[in-house]
Formats: structure tokens, C-alpha cells, sequence
């Protein structure tokens, strides 16, 4: 027993009282006794100033408390949860590690002041002046201890009147409960006035119970109440019930078997050796190095078992030297592949599950099945959202580009570096406004005209002159790039530039713990839909969308009715690179803005149009629905690697162009906007 | 050759002296066999500018000549130079391990490519030897692939989309994304071939350790000059005759031919295939010289950069591309590599370094708008010649009829 | 009689527009034929067709002795089958000189490989000599087919099409463009040259199809409405309200 500092000697009537306490401490302290017992009735009708309660506890536990360690302490942070007044309190504090040890052996609640600490009783939670530095040992539980600690807090904080505090203990426990959390947090069900707390204690009971509960029937009733629930939490209970282990067995195979598995068709003859050999079945194989190491060990005058060194240099010529010196019985014989074979049919192999109980664990399968089907449902959904907001990107980058080489039949491969003129726009914006809002309100038409101004001088002053020359206008073009990337290179730096959205822009949609949608993402999507309206109106109901499309199809005619189609021309590429201007914007969001931001989006934009089919912005559309889904799904089918579903989607627009040369809508009278 | 066709093309013999003046000139200069007044260094930049003169002239023959904008030769010529560097990287590995093993065993074959594959896939993580490595220790074997692997991929590619009668800039577009994909491809880390490190020390030639790098530098110019002899003979073979004749008429109006009853597609696909192949060659003699190759060199702007060279050089015509790609490979080395002075505005100064490619970029905007022939067409204004008085462009498609189909189609 | 070129029941329509409706024409191995109709009638359409440019959706075109179906060809091929076509527009390769125009078209061997090991023989230059001399442009070979003048082109064109030794000749408006000599010119030679091979004409000008004397097919909204000779058709009622209007 560890010495007793706190006893107070007074006399006879209060000896025995501290003696009654003493021993309630030590029949808390008692292993396995702690767990079940209810907080011991301090009862004292003494009004001596006698060790009740907390005080006693820590009095009695002194030594363990102040070096605890993470095997020995469970008992004693129960006889302090079920001490009364306080102890909350005082687990907190030596969770925070803001509890020390006075010289003479008392506990405190410590608060560093500038050259010692406040001391803070623990039991009434009342100042107790202030100690120097030297006076106070603090107490640092470590890691384990503390955890310990906090999962007995749990139950005080289940049952806190602060609903925050509910809160962050459900939370605590969700995360690791364990078999004892259930008995306090079934009895906390009772008490909860919180519809919406009460309904999550509940599920956390019922996943509880599928973890830890008493019997075989009462997790799997608790399994079954679930049906297909998508909760993560639920998949989290339901998963290390699942676990299996491959084992051998010498005969059949026994405890709660997942499957048997047959050599060598569903386990490899190499796999079940190795498991013989981890078992300590079989003698272990000799391996390439060890049989190296082997030889090399018995040279004899540059042979070994009479193979001169310089033939061993085939596995084949090894195996014959080494089979010479087993002979010779220099070396230990090693497993022929004979004798592996042999072995691996002399046994059986199963999948054993972990969980003893083949009830729950059928329930669990059954339950994992439905769930992964609704999953598989829930996960093709989300795909599809995903698919969605990268196609509206897609649409974005491109629009701009199907109007100029749509329309005008024109390529411009600067539009990528229009993009990234929108973006920097943002940004510059963004320097003088403040107001993430407001800044982005200026900051989409202050880029349209930005752009739309870069466009109309970029028209007047290099595309005009080549009109009949297509694949000049592209090397002019590109050349213009080059020259846009670097400038922004010179201005900007190399190093990203932020554009924040506003505040009500993050987040997410969260629809379930498989589908949700980032607001942003929803944004973008509905800026495609505007552009898309806008564009229609302006092709369908505009008299400049009237001229444009007469200039489209028939530029000498529209010219001779009195439309001036070097006007119409400027007008459409200015449209065209306002677009991408506004598409920088959102993009810039989003993405990084650099000076390699829009030629990122460049390739990717061109095979929008292309599989869509030129001139017409339904095939834009459909261009980029196509090509957001096939990267998706292709993401989907090989989710490890981004780089390899670019390829792969770029080879099948290569493909797909080979059968439709002209994209998915391809019209003959080529009227933009129809 | 036959010397017919030499004598009709004196601009041939007048080359073949230049550039064997100049190799001379370089060689008598060079450290290890002059004077030394040639760094090294500036003897392989030189080398290296003979291998894009040599790719210059591949693209040239399928833009200037066939009118195929390919923005895909660079991919070619990448992979030319990955099929050597395999081979390379893997020689030398093998030497490395081979001095450096210990134990008293030789090795089993199992053992020596394993120890090869640790050293050279350490990097991303593997230590086993991806397939395409299979005939990496063997010079022929990889040197046969340098042909094979881009004309094979440029004729599945060039059949494909000039049988489904892709042209103009759709074309290019769909070279571009080509590119990309083998770019992107190559960037992986399991694509096997290093991901995008790339592979690298190229510049040590297994077996020929002994050399030391100034004389292998000019060893290398003299085969990239060679190399590129011989393709501007065979190049001027291809353009001088009939062939030339229906290429160009490709170039200018690719339905006529058709209806002249020349296969159209067979044309652009021969040709294609062939530039790839030269432009692959031109590769795998530029990277042993430049001694590291990675995926980004292969990156779609590479490509366009090529088109620049020869647009800026003149299209064609067959020395137009030979003094783009030299002309504007060096003064780029020369602006980008720090050693020309800022230019001091007052309020602002202009560092080279930084304002290079918008010099470059802009100056190209400036050539294709008033100088189409580029600097070839110095030559003419020196001959006193002009451009005949045709319809069209000169050069270029034929006014209209070009312009109006690629729209259509 | 034995027909070189037969075409039976061909269609066509883009955008559900019928450009050739159930046609059948039929042409014997040395026959001039003109055909004529009003614009639209699918005379550009049907030479399309033939030439294998434009694919039918319904229909045969059958070719020679061994009744080759045309529909399975390539432009090239149908080309190199013998078909020649002259379009209506000079389409020569202004790049290049009339000498190397004339080359090109020259009847020989179109694969790649025999194209790029070819050199002219002296007969070759004899023969794109005497071509030249033919059309008039003699004196010209060495000049850049782009500094020639617009009837210039028109001949060397023709010339390229006999450089070919095509069996079945598809003119369109030959005389569009062309002074009165030249036109004159024309006619008398596609008179002689369809006294060895088969002629056909697409042409607007009445005067110069009364001229060829030959047989004339009239189309009209893609089929034929009349055949005959010109005389025969131009008195036909039905020709006379199509060209002549309601």
C-alpha cells in the first residue's frame, strides 16, 4: 500500500471516519471491482473536515496519480469518475495536463502565473492562492492515460446539461467507444431532451451494440435495424466485424470460417507455403540470396561442392552446387520444390473471420452487401455530379472558342491565355475591393471587358490580315501566346495568385456520406447555363446574332445587304474572348492561377468543340458532356492515376474523331446557334 | 542520289559544302582536336543545332511541302531519343554494376537485371524491369526501335486520320492532343520509363568512357552532320521529282489530285511516316548530346516551337527550314542563356531572360502576317526574284479554294 | 449497244433534300453526250457521283467490260479506272509549271513508291511536249501554271485530263469563260476525242451543245426528263416549262 499522506490525525471518532473512507477508496481501487460500481454514498454525518468524496480518492490513489501508467490507472480514474463533485472537473484538467502536486502531497488545479501557479481546488473548484514554481510537480499523463481519461469523461459529458458538451462526447465516442461506453450512454438515452442529440445516441447505442453487445441475437437485431444505411459510421462497425485472417489448418478447418480456399486454385501454391511457413508449418524455402550466401560460405579453392565459381552463374548451376553440398552434408537441406508441394496439399486454408460469432458476421455480409449495392448506386450519382460540374468547366473554357472557330472559322489558340487574363483580372480586382462579393460581382464584366478589348485588338490587328489562311491563323495565334504567357510570367511571378470565392461559396451540398457537391462547383454549373441562355439569345433574337450568323454562312451576300462583315468578325471575336475572359473568373475560383492556367484548359477546350461538332453550341454541349463523363468515368475505372485518364481519353477523342470527323452534331447548313 | 538530280539542285551542292566548312571549321576549333577556342559545351550546342535542322527539314517536308500541320514531330523525335537513351542508361548501368558487384558468384542474368532495374527505377519505386525494356541491352535491337517505334506509331496514327479524311487544322489539333496523350503517358511514374524524370546520364557512351566528353562532343557533331546530310539529300531527292510535284499539289489543292487518280492518303501517310522516322533519328542523336531526356520535352509546345523555326526559316524549301531551326535555336540559346545585356529604358529595364519569348512570339506574329517566306525570302530579294503572280499566297494554299474546303470540313 | 459507264436507280439527298432521284443514264465506250438542265437539276451531282465523291444512298454504277462497281472506289481509284473530270472552275497547280502539271497527270504507274524512283523518259518529255503543243501552251512549259490567264488554264486542264488517256471524259462547262475561237476550239476537239472514247458534257449554253450535235440528256430535279437529240428534246413539252417556266 502506498503511504497515506493526507490523513489528517485527529481524533478517535475521526480516525474511524477516515478509516470508512479509506477502505470505500480501496474497494474502488480494486481491479475489475471499479467498472460496476455505482458512486459510492459518501455518507458522513460528521462535520469534521474529514477526506470525503474526490479528496479521499485522490488521497488514496496519490502515488498512481502522479505517475500513471496506461495498464494499472483504469481503476483508479473510475474510483475518480464515480467521486462526486468535482471529478469531471479534475479529469479534464489532468487530460489538459493543468493539474500539479504540491510538495506536501496535495492535488490542484494549476494555472502558470508569470513565476509560479494559481492553485484552484479541485474538489469545490475554488481559488486556493498560488504556489511558487518549485512547490508544484505537474502532472504530464501520457498519451494513453489521457485517452483513458477522456473516455471516462464521456460519461460525465453524455449526460452534460450543455448540449455542445453532449455533443463533443458523442463525437469522443463515435471515434473509439468502447464495450463500457454502452451501459452509461444507454442510460443517457432516458434523459435526453434533445430530439435531434437523443436520435444520435441512439444510433451510436445501436452501433455500439453491433460492436460490443451482450449476445450473438442482440447484434445482429442491431445490424439488421440499419437496412442499407450509407453512414460511414455504420460501414466503420460493420467492417472489423468482417476481418478476416488466412490461415492453414493441419485438418479442417475450424472457428468462424469466411471461406475455404483450395490449392492451388484460389490460393497459389507460392502464398500457401508462405503461409505454412509463417505458422511454423514448414521449414522455410531457401531463398535466392540465401542460397547465394550459401555457396559463397563453402568455396573451396574457387569451387564450391566441385562447380568451378565462374560457372555459377545460372539459378540452374546453383541449384546443382548446392544440392552437391547437401550431399556432402555441409549444408542444411532446403525444401525442394517437391516437398513444398507436398506440404501445401497436406493442408487446408481458409479464411477465418477474427469475430467468433458466425451470426453477426452473416449479418454483417448481408448488411455490407446491401449497403455496397446502395453505395454502388449512391457512388454512380456522385460520379455523375462530378461528371456534370467538369462538363459545365469544359463548356465554360470552350464556348468562347466554339464562337471563334465556329463562327469565324478561326483559330485561336491565345484563347487559353484569354482565360488567364480573366483570372488575373479577379485577382487584380480583388486587390483594391475587399469584399470577396462584391469583388467578384466587378470583377466578372470588369474581365468580359478586358478581354472582349484584348480580342477586338488581337482581330483588327493580326487576325484580320489572315482570314484566308487558317493554318496561319493558328501559328499567328500561338505566337501571340507565347508572347501573352510570358508577359503574364514578367507581371505575376511564377508562383500562384489567389482568387477567393466568397464566403458563401465554400462548402459543400452533402446529400448523403457518398453524394455531395461543393457550392462552387454548382455555381459554375449554373454559369454555363447562363452563358448558354445568353448565347442562344443572342444568336436567336439578336439582330447581332441575326448578322453574325449571316456573315457565317454567306459572308458576300450578308456584305452586300448592307452588313458590314469586318464589323460582325470584330464584334464575334470580341464576344468569343469576353466569354473566355468570364470563364478565367470561374476558373480561377477554383484552380490555381498561374500563367499556365488557361493552356491547361486549352487542348482540352479544342477537343470540346472538335467532338461536339463545329459551329454549333449544342455540339459544344454535347462535347463537353461527352468529354466530362468519358474523363469521370475513365478517373472511375483507374482512380489511382489522373495522368493515365487524360491519356486514355485523349486517345478515344482520337478514335472517335476518326468515325465522326465532325463531331457529334455535325450540320450541313452550318447556322451557329441553331 | 543520282547525280542528275544533284546537278538540277545546285542549292544541294552549296549546302553540302556549307555544312562541311562548317563541321571542319568547329572541329579545328574544338578542344579536343584544336585549338580550343570552341568550348566543349558550345561543340554540343552546335550538335545539338544540327539535329533540329534535321527535324527542321522533316517538318518541312510534311508542312512546307505536303501542307500538314503536324504538331506532332517533336513527339517523334522524343521518342527517337528515349529508345537510344534506354539503351545508354541501361549499357552503362550494367557497367556500373557489373565493377561494383561483390561476392565471390558471378551473377546469374536474373541477379544482373535485377540489380540494373534497382538502380535505375529506384526513383519511382520499382526495382523490377518493365517490359518495354526487354531489348534495352542490346545497341541493334534499340537502335531498330528508334525507327520502328515512331513509324509505327505515325503510320497506325497517320492511317487513321487521313483515311477518315481529317485536314487543315483539325488535323493539327488532332496531332496536338497525340502529343499531349504521349506526353501525359510518359509523365506517369509506371509508364516504365522513369515517369517524369526521364532518363538520364546519355552523354556517357558505355564503352567509350575512354573518349572523355570533349572528343565524343565532336564525334557527335560529326554524325549529327552527317545525319543531317544525308537527310537534306534525301529530302531534296523526295521534293525534285514527280513525288515532289504531288505533294505539293496536295499541299494546294488535295481533291485534284485525287482526281488525277493519285492516292491521296497513301501520299500524306509515306510522307508522315518518313518525317517521323527522321525526326526520330535527328532524336536519338540530340540526346546523347544533351544527356537527359524527360517527358516535358515532348510537351505540344515543343512541337509548335518546331513550326516556329521553319515558318520563321521559310517554308518550302529545304535550306528555309535548316536556317530557321538554326538561326532561331542559337540566338534563343543565346538570349535565354543571360549573356546578352538588359536594356535600360529609364523607367523600366528589360531583362532578356524574361522578355525573350514574348520577343520571340511576337516576332513570329510579325513573320506570318508580312513575311510568309520568312528568311528564305532573303535569298529571293538577293537573286532579285519575285514571287510569281499566282491567286493565292505565296506558298501558302491557294487563295480560297483551301480555305473553303478545310471550313467545310 | 455496249455501254462503257451504266448507272441505274441512283439517289441522293442531303438534308432530306433530293438531289438525284431514281436516275438512270447510260453511256457507250466512243459516244458524245451532253446533258443539260435548268440549275439545281443535279447535272454538279451526278458527275459527283460518278467520280465517287458524293456516295449514292440507293442505286449501281457499273464500269466496263468487267462491270466494275464504281460505288466501291475511292476518287483515286475511279480515277486511275479511266474516268477524267474537267471541273467547272481551272483547277491547275498554280505552284507549279505547266511542263510539271501536264508530268503529273501523265498516264503511269500512282503508287508512292514507283512515283517517288520516277524519272522521265525522253518520251515522256516528248509526249508532255506534244500534249502541250495540243492546247496551245507550247511555248509555255517552263512558266508557272499561276501566270497563266484564265483561258489558258481552262486548256491546260484539258490537257492534263489527256495526258490521263481517260476512257470516260466528265466535262462541265467547258465553254464558260472562253471567247468564241476558243469555244469553237473546244468543240472540235471534244468532237474528236469522242470519236476514241466517251464524252460527256455538262453545259448551260444551248448554242454550244447545238454545236457538239450529239445526243442530249435533259435532267430535271435529279431524273431524267428527256433524251434525245437536241432537236427531239427542245420540242419536248415537258423541257420547254421547265426551261422556259410557267
Amino acid at each position: 500500500m502506498p503511504p497515506l499522506p493526507l490523513i489528517s490525525r485527529t481524533s478517535g471518532a475521526g480516525m474511524r471516519t477516515t478509516f470508512l473512507a479509506l477502505m470505500a477508496s480501496l474497494c474502488l481501487a480494486l481491479p475489475g471491482f471499479a467498472q460496476d460500481t455505482a458512486p459510492q454514498p459518501q455518507t458522513t454525518d460528521l462535520s469534521q473536515p474529514a477526506l470525503t468524496g474526490l479528496a479521499a480518492v485522490l488521497a488514496a490513489h496519490a502515488d498512481q496519480i502522479a505517475k500513471p501508467s496506461r495498464q494499472t490507472i483504469g481503476p483508479v480514474i473510475a474510483a475518480i469518475g464515480a467521486a462526486g463533485p468535482g471529478a469531471p472537473a479534475f479529469l479534464e484538467a489532468w487530460a489538459d495536463k493543468r493539474v500539479g502536486q504540491r510538495k506536501d502531497g496535495a492535488f490542484f488545479l494549476i494555472e502558470k502565473t508569470g513565476d509560479g501557479y494559481a492553485l484552484i481546488d479541485p474538489m469545490t473548484g475554488t481559488p486556493a492562492g498560488t504556489a511558487p514554481k518549485a512547490e508544484i510537480t505537474e502532472l504530464k499523463p501520457n498519451s494513453g492515460v489521457r485517452g483513458l481519461i477522456a473516455s471516462a469523461l464521456v460519461e460525465f459529458q453524455l449526460m452534460d446539461p450543455d448540449p455542445a458538451k453532449r455533443q463533443a462526447a458523442m463525437d469522443s465516442l463515435a471515434r473509439d467507444g468502447g464495450p463500457e461506453h454502452l451501459e452509461p450512454l444507454r442510460a443517457a438515452i432516458e434523459g435526453e431532451t434533445d430530439p435531434a442529440i437523443r436520435a444520435q445516441k441512439e444510433r451510436l447505442e445501436r452501433l455500439l451494440t453491433i460492436r460490443f453487445g451482450a449476445t450473438s441475437e442482440k447484434r445482429v437485431a442491431a445490424i439488421e435495424s440499419f437496412g442499407a444505411d450509407l453512414g460511414l459510421d455504420l460501414r466503420g462497425a460493420l467492417n472489423p466485424i468482417l476481418v478476416t485472417r488466412r490461415t492453414a489448418f493441419v485438418d479442417a478447418p475450424s472457428g468462424n470460417i469466411a471461406a475455404e480456399l483450395r490449392a492451388p486454385r484460389q490460393i497459389s501454391e507460392d502464398e500457401a507455403y508462405k503461409l505454412l511457413v509463417s505458422q511454423g508449418l514448414a521449414p522455410a524455402r531457401l531463398t535466392r540470396a540465401d542460397l547465394r550466401a550459401a555457396l559463397e560460405a563453402h568455396i573451396e579453392n574457387g569451387t564450391v561442392g566441385g562447380f568451378a565459381l565462374a560457372d555459377l552463374d545460372s539459378p540452374a548451376a546453383r541449384d546443382a552446387a548446392y544440392t552437391a553440398l547437401e550431399q556432402a552434408g555441409t549444408v542444411p537441406a532446403a525444401a525442394t520444390d517437391d516437398e513444398v508441394a507436398a506440404a501445401v496439399a497436406a493442408h487446408r486454408y481458409a479464411d477465418v473471420y477474427a469475430e467468433p460469432d458466425a451470426a453477426v458476421t452473416d449479418a454483417a455480409r448481408t448488411a455490407m452487401k446491401r449497403i455496397t449495392l446502395k453505395v454502388d448506386a449512391m457512388q454512380m450519382a456522385d460520379l455523375g455530379l462530378d461528371a456534370l460540374s467538369l462538363a459545365s468547366i469544359y463548356f465554360l473554357a470552350a464556348i468562347g472558342l466554339a464562337i471563334t472557330f465556329g463562327v469565324m472559322r478561326v483559330i485561336n489558340m491565345a484563347h487559353g491565355e484569354f482565360i488567364t487574363m480573366g483570372a488575373y483580372t479577379g485577382y487584380v480586382v480583388q486587390q483594391f475591393i475587399a469584399d470577396y462579393t462584391v469583388s467578384i460581382l466587378v470583377a466578372l464584366p470588369l474581365a468580359f471587358a478586358v478581354t472582349f478589348l484584348a480580342g477586338v485588338a488581337m482581330e483588327r490587328l493580326v487576325i484580320r490580315h489572315l482570314y484566308k489562311r487558317p493554318l496561319e491563323t493558328l501559328l499567328a495565334t500561338f505566337g501571340i501566346s507565347i508572347a501573352l504567357q510570358q508577359i503574364f510570367k514578367n507581371v505575376f511571378g511564377t508562383q500562384a495568385r489567389p482568387l477567393t470565392s466568397p464566403g458563401w461559396l465554400d462548402g459543400a451540398w452533402v446529400l448523403n456520406d457518398v453524394v455531395s457537391i461543393s457550392y462552387i462547383r454548382i455555381a459554375i454549373f449554373v454559369l454555363a447555363l447562363i452563358f448558354l441562355g445568353v448565347f442562344l439569345f443572342i444568336m436567336n433574337r439578336t439582330r447581332l446574332g441575326l448578322e453574325v450568323r449571316a456573315v457565317t454562312q454567306n459572308p458576300s451576300m450578308a456584305a452586300s445587304m448592307g452588313i458590314n462583315p469586318d464589323r460582325i468578325n470584330m464584334l464575334t471575336f470580341g464576344l468569343g474572348s469576353g466569354i473566355a475572359g468570364i470563364a478565367g473568373v470561374a476558373i480561377g475560383l477554383f484552380a490555381k492561377v498561374t500563367s499556365e492556367l488557361g493552356s491547361d484548359y486549352i487542348v482540352q477546350s479544342f477537343m470540346t468543340v472538335v467532338v461536339g461538332g463545329v459551329g454549333n453550341i449544342w455540339g459544344t454541349l454535347a462535347g463537353a458532356t461527352l468529354n466530362g463523363t468519358l474523363q469521370k468515368g475513365i478517373e472511375w475505372l483507374n482512380p489511382s492515376n489522373t495522368l493515365a485518364a487524360q491519356t486514355y481519353m485523349i486517345l478515344f477523342i482520337i478514335v472517335f474523331i476518326q468515325f465522326r470527323p465532325r463531331g457529334i452534331i455535325a450540320l450541313k447548313g452550318r447556322a451557329a446557334g441553331d | 542520289m543520282k547525280p542528275g538530280s544533284l546537278a538540277k539542285n545546285p542549292s544541294v551542292l552549296t549546302f553540302l559544302l556549307v555544312l562541311a566548312v562548317f563541321t571542319l571549321g568547329v572541329t579545328v576549333l574544338s578542344d579536343a582536336y584544336g585549338s580550343g577556342l570552341i568550348s566543349t559545351s558550345m561543340v554540343k550546342t552546335l550538335g545539338k543545332t544540327l539535329c533540329l535542322c534535321l527535324i527542321a527539314i522533316a517538318m518541312d517536308l510534311i508542312w512546307g511541302y505536303t501542307g500538314i500541320l503536324s504538331l506532332g514531330h517533336f513527339a517523334f523525335f522524343g521518342l527517337g531519343g528515349y529508345m537510344v537513351g534506354m539503351w545508354l542508361m541501361f549499357a552503362r548501368t550494367r557497367d556500373i554494376v557489373l565493377s561494383s558487384a561483390g561476392g565471390a558468384l558471378p551473377m546469374t542474368p536474373q541477379e544482373l537485371s535485377d540489380a540494373i532495374a534497382t538502380q535505375i527505377f529506384g526513383v519511382v519505386g520499382t526495382s523490377e524491369l518493365p517490359a518495354v525494356w526487354a531489348f534495352a541491352g542490346s545497341l541493334p535491337a534499340q537502335l531498330a526501335l528508334v525507327v520502328l517505334v515512331p513509324g509505327i506509331l505515325a503510320f497506325v496514327f497517320g492511317w487513321l486520320a487521313f483515311h477518315s479524311r481529317v485536314t487543315g487544322v483539325y488535323l493539327s489539333i488532332l496531332t496536338q492532343a497525340m502529343t499531349l496523350a504521349l506526353s501525359l503517358y510518359l509523365f506517369q511514374n509506371d509508364s516504365g520509363l522513369r515517369g517524369n524524370n526521364g532518363l538520364s546520364g546519355l552523354q556517357n557512351i558505355p564503352g567509350l568512357e575512354a573518349a572523355g566528353q570533349d572528343a565524343l562532343s565532336v564525334w557527335f557533331l560529326w554524325a549529327s552532320a552527317l545525319a543531317l546530310a544525308l537527310g537534306y539529300m534525301l529530302a531534296s531527292f523526295i521534293v525534285s521529282g514527280k513525288f515532289g510535284s504531288v505533294i505539293r499539289g496536295i499541299r494546294d489543292d488535295e481533291a485534284r489530285v485525287r482526281f488525277l487518280g493519285y492516292s491521296v492518303e497513301s501520299y500524306k501517310l509515306f510522307v508522315f511516316t518518313l518525317t517521323a522516322v527522321i525526326a526520330a533519328i535527328a532524336g536519338a542523336l540530340y540526346y546523347p548530346q544533351a544527356g537527359i531526356i524527360n517527358p516535358a520535352e515532348m510537351a505540344p509546345i515543343a512541337s509548335i516551337y518546331l513550326a516556329v523555326w521553319v515558318a520563321i526559316g521559310g517554308r518550302g524549301r529545304l535550306y528555309g527550314a535548316v536556317v530557321g531551326a538554326a538561326f532561331v535555336s542559337l540566338v534563343s540559346t543565346w538570349f535565354t542563356g543571360g549573356r546578352v545585356p538588359d536594356l535600360n529604358l529609364g523607367f523600366y529595364t528589360i531583362k532578356w531572360v524574361d522578355w525573350w519569348s514574348v520577343l520571340l512570339g511576337l516576332s513570329f506574329v510579325l513573320v506570318t502576317l508580312f513575311a510568309p517566306k520568312g528568311l528564305a525570302g532573303l535569298v529571293d530579294l538577293a537573286q532579285g526574284l519575285r514571287s510569281p503572280r499566282r491567286g493565292g499566297t505565296p506558298l501558302g494554299p491557294d487563295d480560297g479554294a483551301l480555305q473553303e474546303r478545310e471550313a467545310v470540313e | 449497244m455496249n455501254h462503257l459507264l451504266e448507272v441505274s436507280g441512283i439517289s441522293v439527298s442531303f438534308d432530306g433534300f433530293r438531289a438525284i432521284n431514281n436516275l438512270s443514264f447510260s453511256i457507250g465506250t466512243a459516244e458524245l453526250r451532253a446533258i443539260i438542265g435548268p440549275n439545281g437539276a443535279g447535272k454538279t451531282t451526278f458527275m459527283d457521283i460518278v467520280t465517287g465523291k458524293t456516295r449514292p444512298d440507293e442505286g449501281r454504277v457499273i464500269w466496263g467490260e468487267k462491270s466494275t462497281n464504281l460505288l466501291k472506289l475511292n476518287e483515286a481509284k475511279i480515277a486511275r479506272a479511266g474516268i477524267g473530270r474537267k471541273f467547272q472552275r481551272p483547277t491547275v497547280f498554280e505552284d507549279q509549271s505547266v511542263a510539271e502539271n501536264l508530268m503529273m497527270a501523265l498516264k503511269a504507274n500512282r503508287a508512292p513508291w514507283k512515283v517517288l524512283f520516277w524519272r522521265p523518259a525522253p518520251a515522256d518529255h516528248a509526249r508532255v511536249a506534244a500534249l502541250a503543243e495540243q492546247v496551245g501552251l507550247g511555248d509555255s512549259l517552263e512558266r508557272k501554271s499561276g501566270e497563266l490567264s484564265h483561258g489558258q488554264k481552262q486548256w491546260l486542264e484539258i490537257g492534263m485530263l489527256l495526258a490521263q488517256e481517260p476512257r470516260l471524259l466528265l466535262v462541265d462547262e467547258p465553254a464558260a469563260g472562253m471567247t468564241l475561237a476558243e469555244r469553237e476550239q473546244t468543240t472540235a476537239l471534244l468532237v474528236d476525242l469522242a470519236r476514241s472514247r466517251a464524252v460527256v458534257v455538262v453545259e448551260h449554253d444551248m448554242d454550244f451543245v447545238r454545236r457538239l450535235g450529239c445526243k442530249v440528256t435533259v435532267l430535271h430535279e435529279g431524273s431524267v426528263l428527256a433524251e434525245g437529240s437536241l432537236d427531239h428534246v427542245t420540242s419536248n413539252p415537258k423541257v420547254i416549262e421547265v426551261y422556259l417556266g410557267r
